[in-house]
């Protein structure tokens, strides 16, 4: 990992007088696929928003491609999905207007050119949503939101994607297709920081799992193997299922 | 037409006109921000301007752009730290400026709150002819944030978190947001008054996407309303003895109701269109029953 994209050194943040963080170190090596795991509260979906600057640190230090977060001003190399349950503003908008506001960072003064519009073109047939470009958003179910917002994360073809439960509230279908253009992404040597919920249909892409517990990081090393509900139907990725290794990571560490 | 003849109408037009553009303009945004009534707390703020103005005899125009540019910046900063007393924090300012315009207006010499009357429901047939060069200046400086800065702005207002991951300078175009909105009151302040220049930034949007189903599009509807109900709204009152304040904004929430109704029988048309194939082909039904659209929301 001589190359990293995100380094967290030590990092502490407090949420309302409350410490949220208590000290993470993480690291995410360039082209690596990094899954931030852990228990609602656990302090996963703050450490990802303390990276991206929405939250303010209390102690230690982040990097982004090697410069400090507060000098970091490189933002079209990083392609950010929040965590989303409506994302749908007081007024309509269109599912291309919406993508096309994730290629700002590209577009000098707000002008899309047109290599501009063909990026959020690309974006778009990435997550299978170029023919309902002149759709209204509020018509999206909760899984084709989600591809929005993730063809807005791509419309500026970033290096780094940083993901906030991707997963969270889409159908099969969507999943598939969100798995099948991530895999694209990585493909093409983008790094990737997600936090999940489960690993999923993510499983097989992932290079590494950091699961917190209570704002420190309990476990930083192999996703622990999938069991229990991945058995179900819809999940038809093949993997070894070992029911003696996979019982005792699990334990305690998701649920 | 004979009313175009005369000066007085002239400038009530004209103003008007600029009004209907600027109000949706920068409503639209405001409403996008799920923030349509913050036009009304800048209205109350700007009491207190007027009130300052009366006391120490200068412009009570300026007065009230100055102190409700003051107004929607702390407004604005209130939204950033006070996210739990928030709302407390803003009904103070809002009726802390109301009562402030009426105080300081009844210790203005020879002041009474009749004053007042001109300021809160609109006095568009008195704009002079120095009104409208200052509300052409500040028409455009607003027209040029709205449209000049559409996408930033569209981007902060949906997602601010998001756009603050793009690079965009979030604080510096939401501070935009508020001084434009500010300014957009206390030129609309001659023509509807301040208690209904919220109506004119808030209910021409509201109209216009009954029938959209993009920004772009709700933003030129919006427009096109507000422009139709000012001149109309304006003519009436020519005609007949109303007030061009009341009157503009019964108008749009009838152009409101009237675009709802037409609207029900397209929406409904467009849910079908979008229920039928097409869809997600994950969700199909067990045959002989109803596809179970599952709710993602809780």
């Amino acid at each position: 990992m001589s190359d990293p994209v995100i380094t967290l050194r030590k990092v502490t943040a407090e949420l309302g007088g409350r410490p949220v963080l208590r000290g993470i170190d993480l690291t995410v090596g360039r082209g690596e696929v990094v899954a931030l795991l852990g228990a609602n509260g656990s302090g996963k979906s703050t450490a990802v928003r303390s990276i991206i600057g929405q939250v303010p640190l209390t102690g230690g230090e982040i990097e982004i491609f090697g410069t400090p977060r507060r000098r970091f001003r490189q933002w079209a190399r990083v392609g950010y999905v929040p965590q989303r349950t409506t994302a749908a503003g007081g007024v309509p908008a269109t599912v291309a207007e919406v993508v096309s506001s994730g290629r700002l960072s590209r577009a000098r003064f707000g002008l899309l050119r047109k290599a501009d519009r063909d990026a959020v073109g690309r974006a778009l047939d990435l997550v299978g949503m170029a023919d309902r470009a002149k759709d209204s958003v509020d018509a999206l179910s909760g899984g084709q939101h989600q591809r929005v917002l993730i063809a807005r994360a791509l419309a500026a073809e970033p290096e780094l994607l940083i993901m906030d439960e991707p997963m969270a509230g889409v159908d099969l279908a969507s999943q598939e297709i969100l798995a099948a253009t991530l895999r694209e992404q990585v493909a093409t040597g983008a790094s990737v920081l997600l936090v999940l919920h489960e690993l999923g249909p993510l499983e097989p892409l992932i290079d590494r799992a950091v699961v917190l517990r209570d704002g420190c990081v309990l476990h930083d090393g192999p996703p622990p193997k999938a069991v229990g509900q991945h058995a179900l139907p819809g999940h038809d990725h093949v993997h070894p299922h070992s029911a003696a290794d996979a019982e005792p990571i699990r334990t305690g560490l998701l649920s | 037409m004979d009313f175009l003849a005369y000066d007085f109408m002239q400038r009530a037009l004209l103003a008007a006109v600029l009004i209907g553009i600027t109000a949706p303009a920068i409503g639209i945004y405001l409403v996008q921000r799920r923030q349509a009534l913050m036009g009304d707390g800048i209205g109350h703020v700007a009491m207190t301007g007027v009130g300052l103005g009366f006391l120490l005899s200068t412009s009570p125009v300026w007065m009230a752009m100055a102190v409700s540019v003051v107004g929607a910046l702390i407004m604005e900063l209130i939204r950033w730290y006070g996210k739990t007393r928030g709302d407390i924090a803003l009904a103070m300012l809002f009726y802390g400026g109301m009562a402030g315009g009426v105080m300081l207006i009844s210790l203005a010499p020879g002041g009474s709150t009749a004053n007042l009357q001109s300021y809160l429901f609109g006095s568009l047939t008195t704009v002079s002819p120095s009104d409208v060069t200052v509300i052409c200046w500040l028409a455009a400086f607003v027209i040029l944030v709205t449209v000049g800065l559409r996408r930033q702005l569209f981007a902060v207002s949906q997602d601010e978190e998001f756009a603050r991951v793009t690079g965009l300078p979030v604080r510096a175009l939401n501070l935009l947001v508020a001084v434009t909105a500010a300014v957009t009151v206390t030129v609309a302040m001659r023509v509807v008054g301040l208690l209904l220049v919220s109506a004119l930034m808030v209910v021409p949007v509201a109209a216009a996407q009954q029938l959209t189903r993009s920004f772009r599009a709700t933003f030129v509807v919006a427009v096109a309303i507000g422009v139709v109900v000012t001149l109309g709204g304006t003519v009436t009152s020519y005609y007949k003895p109303v007030p061009p304040g009341a009157t503009i904004v019964l108008l749009t929430i009838a152009v409101f109701i009237v675009l709802t109704l037409l609207a029900t029988p397209l929406a409904r048309r467009r849910a079908r269109a979008a229920t039928t194939p097409a869809g997600d082909p994950a969700e199909c039904a067990i045959p002989g029953q109803q596809a179970p659209v599952p709710s993602v929301r809780g």
